[in-house]
């Protein structure tokens, strides 16, 4: 049977490796580190897939993470993703050419629907993974479901259903959704595993599980309760709180199937 | 080209072609394919590549099939009701709807993500595979042979499907193996020290 995925998430600034709290001031790791290092580090470590969120900010700096790119998929053999600052086909194009199996499109798409379609018609439902930035609010007429999208890093609410839109960038061709909790991002206490199971529920495109990771039982619930195909890791695996293995054993021991050779 | 990557990782040497003469050539070759069946099967005859892998085929060059390049070469598939290759019996066919894994969870289509190969006899190209090692799947439609001996891997996700194919000097694999970490390095390496007794 499929397994599980564990997805360590690497934000990338300025080339090198850091991890946010709560979308702001994001604090390094330690020191930041060589992101192709860190990426080789997973692949080593048994990761099923790594995603590579560029942070950085400016336009003029682009360029930094397709060399990264480039250099990480000499190094990997595993598919990887890239994300973040994502806007048109050339982006996207530049990243797979690059070496990257997807890229994940979030506000961009929010602002533009049209461009799942596009990027889906070009290169493939599979390497497009749609970013989706999730609220918990009160329930309403906009937000029946009480999960509302927000876009920009979380900055701007924008009045639309987090399941209303799931199903729309899964008719428009996303391949998967990367699904975040921004309650729950940063904050080590679990996923939103209400949301995870609200949206899995509702298509029938893979949906990563995003935000809260802090315990193996965090990635467990989101799995199983979640109904989550795989499992987004930040901060449980930067920090060393566990390892890869360690994590992929505890739920192979609670009956979740996940790769274990590597 | 992360096929090209993952070839030189392995240790051995390779070319990116899409020129009939270059494939007449070859030693080995290896067939990776991304999309839909149809149009890969236009671009291939716009190229002439249709005719140059067949008598690559008939003339008993090794040919590793990857994913779609795992599908074409059959007689026909579903996706877009394409004519293929036909360089073996046998048709290509999409994942039935309502797939459910053993507990009750409902499966999505495309099939995407790792799974594991249960070998049915022993090969060459599976030479240091053990049992326990997955594989990089992204897939909605599967391989089916005309002949059940020529499957030489199973995989199951809802359904049992064909999933390694071997015939004379063709190998097929429905995964990524550029995608599939060692082990989908090891079977490159494997397919290019096999010494295949159909040449």
């Amino acid at each position: 049977m499929l397994s599980k995925r564990i997805i360590p998430c690497l934000d990338v600034k300025n080339g090198r490796t850091t991890k946010g709290i709560k979308f702001r001031n994001n604090l390094d790791v330690g020191d930041p580190v060589e992101t192709v290092e860190m990426g080789k580090y997973y692949y080593g470590e048994g990761a099923d897939e790594i995603v590579f969120y560029d942070i950085t900010a400016s336009n003029e700096k682009r360029g930094i993470i397709i060399d990264i790119v480039r250099r990480v998929a000499e190094q990997i053999f595993i598919p990887f993703s890239v994300g973040g600052g994502i806007r048109t086909l050339t982006d996207m194009r530049d990243v797979l050419l690059a070496g990257a199996e997807k890229v994940s499109i979030n506000s961009a798409a929010v602002r533009n629907p049209r461009i799942i379609a596009e990027g889906a018609e070009a290169f493939g439902s599979q390497c497009i993974v749609l970013g989706i930035d999730a609220k918990r609010v009160e329930e309403s007429k906009e937000i029946p479901s009480g999960y509302e999208i927000f876009i920009d890093g979380g900055r701007f609410p924008m009045g639309i259903d987090a399941r209303k839109w799931a199903m729309e960038a899964e008719g428009l061709g996303a391949g998967e959704i990367c699904l975040n909790s921004i309650d729950m991002d940063g904050t080590k206490s679990g996923y939103d595993v209400k949301l995870t199971r609200l949206i899995s529920e509702s298509v029938n495109i893979p949906i990563i599980a995003s935000g809260g990771a802090g315990k193996i039982n965090h990635i467990y619930e989101a799995l199983t309760e979640g109904r989550a195909d795989a499992a987004l890791v930040a901060s449980i695996v930067h920090y060393s709180i566990y390892s890869i293995k360690e994590i992929k054993e505890e739920l192979d021991k609670r009956g979740v199937k996940v790769r274990l050779q590597w | 080209m992360s096929v090209e990557r993952a070839v030189r990782k392995s240790g051995f040497d390779c070319t990116v072609t899409m020129d009939k003469d270059e494939v007449l050539r070859a030693e080995k070759i290896i067939f990776p394919g991304v999309g839909a069946a149809g149009r890969a099967m236009e671009n291939m005859k716009r190229l002439g590549l249709d005719w140059a892998m067949k008598e690559a085929f008939v003339s008993g060059t090794p040919i590793l099939g990857i994913c779609l390049g795992a599908q074409i070469i059959f007689e026909r598939s579903e996706e877009n009701r394409s004519r293929c290759l036909g360089l073996i019996e046998g048709k290509v066919k999409r994942f039935p709807p309502g797939l459910y894994s053993k507990d009750g969870q409902h499966l999505k289509v495309p099939h995407m993500g790792w799974n594991r190969v249960a070998f049915r006899r022993s090969h060459p190209i599976q030479e240091g595979i053990s049992p326990g090692d997955e594989f990089y799947f992204v897939h909605s439609y599967y391989p089916v042979p005309a002949s059940h001996d020529i499957i030489l891997g199973e995989t199951n996700y809802g359904i049992t499907f064909p999933s390694v194919i071997e015939y004379n000097n063709l190998i097929a694999v429905q995964f990524h193996l550029e995608k599939s970490g060692h082990a989908g390095l090891r079977i490159f390496q494997n397919f290019c020290q096999w010494k295949c007794g159909h040449a």
